[in-house]
């Protein structure tokens, strides 16, 4: 992995987008505003006063060691960590400029809002179809037939599993490949309408083919949607982020353009991480 | 109203009627340890363990000879059933792949949920009516059937548990596998399996329907294997069922003494249990 | 070697009294037909659908007997089976960790006490009230088949509530391993989609179906078998009645009263017959039920990939 800078200057030419936006008005937009954000396991400390932005239709990478807090961050911009008995947050987080953390947030409207893809694909036992249409169904998005079957087609062909699936639709979820299960659960969370998608090292569990698919699968939404990807392949935020964070036992150590992170980063630390000399 | 605040609404009644489910259930629990305390307490003295039955009409007495038929009766099963349980646990712990560990793990389960009442028929037919004599010897044979898989299952599940390091190092210095078992392996697993004995021990000593026509009843203190005796189970289910205020007296603190039983194994097995899960941890 | 045939001798000896469990199972079936082949021979399959119980004239109908079980094992489970999923959820799902511990040494002190205890508080204290409720209820109620009846207390009502409490624990008990099984990503992704914790937690039931279903047919096989309890407070009266108030009689129940009085071979065999139907009914219910936990289990363990017809 010692390559990974020169690895990285192989990418396609994409925008080089900073906070301090050179790419024009429209790409600018903060979506997503952590300031100061610490988080407890009960007393402990898993995350200690992270500030970052995630910008809409841009990607957003969390690289670092494991155990570093890279899952654990994730988890709080869809107070997905609400559901472990004991665990607390201080400081903000701000999507849209609403604070997710005040007391008047709907929990479950936030995470509607704010998809979230997890590293197991985790399809219900339930048909194809079904598992898409879960989220439309449980907060009755839409309601008619009609209106079900074609977001669901929607949703698998923005997942670009539309065509390996569109004849068998009511069969089993579990009987997809694992790649396609993935994808399956990306449709899954499209189908909701959410604006930031959350990604939590979505192709771990896979193939190489199966990955790139994915990888380009997430290159392409991100003309719709924020996302913020957790990865441990640092190739893989290389080659699909805009932006990458990297975190070292539960801080932040450094946030910045992909390229910067990978050519010419400010931290000794993440000089050391992304060429390979630990973790 | 809106569908998120039905649907926020739904789930808390959910989570209402999940909790109100646990009160359901140990509403009758209080209840019966309230009334099995309460009542058996007025009855119980000392003249219950060491006095015989009297006669209708004449208050007091006790059930010795019934504690004693207990005893017996328990002791005999576990006889039978902690050699013919250890050892089956063994050989499904040792060779679990083995076709006829499945049959047996079959067949454990299979009796392990055979109602006690048929395994009372089944001891009939094999230890009394060949002698036409109700006995001590029958009483002990159906209740060690219905010990046998219990101890197994249980056997088998702590040596699971025993460190593989254990074992190779007990092979590596030249021991047979026999040897390994005998000694490394049951050795780390005993408290836990005298703790699976003694809780099999609490629940067939509560047991009534295998004894009803086994070791039958006997109002006269007993220790022959081969005649009736009498047992605490089937001793508080003829006074309960009797017309008499003496006898539901004596019933309720027959019912203690049984409670008693069970729950001081329970908290036994609770203590010696975490001893075992320290030693996993090791 | 030396070794080799102590290793042989230790897996024959082991092996022998594994073999003798299986034979006591075999052993069990074997004596129970050859116990009750004079009824079987003479009545057939009549015995089942005739309800003339009368051993003085020597005929023999045991349908009360089997509506009797299958009546209060029913309503037991009816009963019991809504409290103990809230059980297993509220202590797998919802309760606090402190909370845990307690509530499962409770529910299984449920399960601990012996059922002769059952039955005492059945007659002396469940029954009483249950006569006062059936006091209690309107005449306009009680012109209904379901609660004809005069209010005597013992009865298919008593039976089936005292059988309720026996069987929750063991069927909360399997619940709450059963969805232990579940995995935590069917719940997360559940959440992630905007689901209230209801439907996360429906969610993680409909993953754990096919265990709950055993879970649930479990409880349903301890009812058929359980005697002293239910003989203590159904009545014991040969009836075939929809009456929850009517006193009836069940399987086991026939056994342990009447079984000591056999005088002659055909009432004997007559009441092992019974034995041998309860013993091939609890069989097939506790296999049932054991196969549906286990493959239940295997699912939530399992590769994620199946062929796609087994995927049901």
């Amino acid at each position: 992995m010692t390559d990974v800078p020169t690895h990285a200057t192989h990418l396609p030419p994409r925008p080089t987008v900073v906070r301090a936006d050179r790419d024009g008005v429209a790409d600018a937009t903060v979506k997503v505003d952590v300031q100061n954000l610490s988080f407890y396991y009960g007393a402990k400390r898993a995350l200690e006063g992270i500030s970052l932005q995630a910008q809409t239709n841009r990607v957003t990478a969390f690289i670092g060691p494991s155990g570093c807090g890279k899952s654990t961050f994730l988890r709080t911009l869809n107070r997905m960590n609400d559901i472990i008995p004991g665990t607390r947050v201080e400081g903000s987080a701000r999507i849209d400029g609403q604070d997710i953390y005040a007391p008047n947030v709907d929990v479950v409207e936030l995470r509607r809002r704010v998809g979230m893809v997890f590293q197991k694909s985790n399809p219900f036992p339930k048909s194809i179809f079904e598992n898409v249409a879960y989220g439309l169904r449980i907060n009755r998005l839409v309601t008619s037939k009609a209106e079900i079957a074609e977001r669901v087609e929607e949703s698998l062909r923005s997942a670009a599993l539309w065509d390996e699936v569109k004849d068998r639709v009511h069969d089993s979820a579990l009987a997809l490949s694992g790649g396609q299960q993935q994808r399956l659960c990306i449709a899954r969370a499209l189908a909701v309408r959410p604006d930031v998608l959350l990604m939590d090292e979505p192709a771990s569990a896979l193939d190489p083919i199966a990955t790139q698919r994915i990888e380009e699968l997430i290159y392409r939404l991100k003309s719709q949607y924020t996302i913020i990807i957790v990865t441990h392949n640092m190739q893989q935020a290389a080659r699909v982020s805009d932006h990458t964070a990297f975190f070292w036992m539960g801080k932040l150590v450094e946030f910045d353009r992909t390229e910067r992170i990978f050519t010419a980063p400010r931290e000794k630390l993440t000089e050391d991480y992304v060429t390979g000399r630990f973790g | 109203m809106s569908h998120t605040a039905y649907r926020t609404l739904l789930s808390r009644l959910f989570v209402g009627a999940c909790g109100l489910a646990v009160l359901v259930a140990l509403i009758p629990l209080a209840f019966i340890l309230f009334f099995v305390v309460s009542q058996g307490f007025q009855a119980l003295n000392l003249d219950f363990f060491t006095h015989m039955p009297k006669p209708v009409g004449q208050p007091g007495g006790g059930m010795a000879n019934a504690i004693v038929g207990t005893l017996i009766l328990s002791g005999l099963a576990a006889l039978l059933a902690v050699p013919v349980g250890v050892m089956s646990g063994v050989y499904l712990s040792e060779y679990p792949q083995t076709r006829l560990a499945s049959a047996v793990r079959f067949a454990s389960d299979t009796l392990n949920g055979v109602p006690s009442i048929v395994i009372g028929v089944f001891a009939y037919g094999l230890a009394v009516l060949p002698f036409k004599q109700f006995s001590t010897l029958a009483g002990g044979l159906a209740l060690g059937i219905m010990m046998i898989p219990i101890v197994t299952k249980t056997t088998e599940e702590l040596l699971v548990l025993v460190p593989g390091s254990m074992r190779e190092g007990a092979l590596a210095l030249g021991a047979t596998r026999g040897r390994a078992v005998f000694s490394v392996i049951i050795p780390a697993a005993l408290p836990g399996i005298i703790t699976g004995i003694v809780l099999a021990l609490a629940r067939i000593a509560g047991e009534t329907a295998p004894l009803l026509f086994t070791a039958f009843n006997n109002r006269f203190f007993s220790t022959s294997l081969t005649q009736p005796i009498s047992s605490i189970t089937v001793q508080v289910y003829t006074y309960a069922i009797s017309p008499y205020e003496d006898w539901h007296r004596q019933a309720w603190a027959g019912a203690l003494v049984l409670i008693t039983i069970v729950l001081v194994c329970s908290m036994l097995a609770r203590l010696a249990t975490s001893r075992v899960s320290r030693l996993r941890t090791r | 070697m030396r070794a080799r045939s102590q290793d042989l001798g230790f897996r024959l000896t082991t092996g022998a009294f594994a073999a003798a469990l299986a034979a006591i199972v075999i052993g069990v079936g074997v004596a129970l037909v050859s116990q009750s082949w004079l009824t079987i021979q003479k009545f057939g399959l009549g015995f089942w659908s005739t309800s003339t119980w009368d051993p003085v004239a020597g005929d023999f109908g045991a349908l009360p007997f089997i509506w009797g079980t299958l009546y209060s094992s029913i309503l037991a489970l009816l009963i019991a089976t809504p409290i103990a999923l809230g059980i297993a959820v509220f202590i797998s799902e919802l309760c606090p960790a402190r909370l845990r511990t307690p509530l499962v040494f409770l529910t299984e002190l449920l399960a601990a006490i012996p059922s002769i205890v059952y039955g005492l508080w059945g007659i002396f204290v469940l029954v009483p009230a249950v006569r006062s409720l059936q006091t209690h209820v309107p005449d306009a109620l009680r012109a209904l088949p379901i609660f004809a009846g005069p209010p005597l207390g013992v009865g298919m009502l008593s039976a089936a509530l005292i059988l309720a409490i026996m069987v929750v624990p063991f069927t909360s008990s399997v619940a709450r391993e059963v969805l232990k099984s579940v995995p935590v990503t069917q719940r997360e992704g559940a959440y992630a989609l905007g689901a209230t914790r209801f439907e996360a937690i429906r969610a993680a039931m409909y993953f754990a179906r096919t265990g709950i279903v055993g879970a649930v047919m479990l409880g349903f096989g301890r009812a058929l078998g359980e005697t002293m309890a239910v003989t203590m407070v159904i009545g014991n009266n040969p009836q075939v009645s929809a009456s929850l108030f009517a006193p009836q009689y069940t399987m086991a129940a026939v056994i342990a009263n009447e079984f000591t009085e056999a005088a002659d071979a055909l009432y004997l065999n007559a009441l092992v017959e019974i034995g041998l139907v309860l013993f091939a009914i609890t069989l097939v219910v506790n296999g049932l039920s054991r196969l549906l936990i286990w493959s239940m289990a295997r699912g939530a363990r399992g590769p994620r990939r199946k062929p796609a017809g087994a995927a049901a």
